[in-house]
């Protein structure tokens, strides 16, 4: 692999900022929790490289550990936007407010 | 050759992630997310890490988007663009702090080089022939078996908890 290992490290780095930039910047909750797939993604992507450059399978077995993580999680927060929108008829962050001081 | 499937797979990733970020619609929203997984498995193809790109295939890109694009069913959603609201906090401080954020990452991995004694026992030509999976196998139910037995409480317990909150109160 004539690839050093920072180009991978550097499209990681990206795509997480990317994702940040969703999570910020977008009002629609379906579309945060999308982008905040985005950012585990990117993490998946920098351990996938690691453990490919240091020879070891570890890696790849996180890897695995984030994806199962991540399945409960989008189960358990799309179950809660379900309820969320059954109950106050909006997809919208900002009117998600009721706990805000 | 390498790098030429590299660059393109990166750009597709990074131009799909972009498109998630900047769609109007929802369901373009879920679709881009799911060219930038698939190019995120070839990706790992490249890598040499072939179980990890079929089960993301198969289970990032295969079930939890069509988790999503069931939700997406489900709810009703009404276009909304992305306005940047300038009386939003989160507006003003989005821009700088992901700048800012990226930008120190990237500097600390810049020039990432690995040590030769950081490596490990598994050489890569061995990875990459036939047996890759049980590799993974080994350290997965010897090394890592508490959390591999976790994971499955994890998943009991976000599959109850899935179904009481998504039930309608009769």
């Amino acid at each position: 692999m004539n690839l050093p290992l920072s180009h991978y490290l550097v499209l990681s780095v990206l795509l997480f900022g990317i994702g940040l930039l969703g999570v910020l910047l977008r009002r629609n909750v379906i579309v945060v929790f999308m982008c905040i797939e985005i950012m585990l993604n990117a993490a998946n992507l920098a351990f996938i490289s690691f453990s490919h450059y240091l020879e070891k399978i570890d890696g790849q077995i996180f890897v695995f550990f984030i994806m199962t993580v991540a399945a409960a999680e989008a189960a358990v927060g799309l179950a809660i936007i379900v309820t969320l929108f059954r109950v106050r008829a909006t997809l919208n962050v900002d009117q998600a407010d009721l706990m805000k001081w | 050759m390498d790098q030429v499937i590299f660059f393109f797979f990166a750009g597709l990733v990074l131009l799909s992630a972009a498109s998630v970020v900047l769609q109007t619609r929802i369901v373009y929203c879920a679709l881009s997310l799911i060219v930038c997984l698939g190019s995120l498995a070839a990706l790992f193809l490249q890598l040499q890490a072939y179980f990890v790109a079929a089960i993301q295939v198969i289970v990032y890109a295969g079930a939890i988007m069509v988790l999503f694009l069931f939700v997406i069913l489900l709810v009703d959603p009404k276009t909304e663009a992305l306005q940047l609201d300038k009386g939003r906090a989160a507006t003003w401080i989005a821009i700088p702090v992901v700048a800012l954020t990226t930008a120190s990452l990237l500097f600390a991995v810049r020039d990432f080089q690995v040590r030769s004694a950081a490596r490990g026992i598994v050489p890569v030509s061995i990875m990459g022939e036939a047996g890759h999976t049980e590799n993974l196998a080994v350290d997965l139910f010897t090394d890592y078996v508490l959390p591999f037995e976790l994971t499955s409480i994890l998943i009991l317990v976000a599959v109850v908890g899935a179904v009481v909150l998504a039930k309608r109160r009769s």
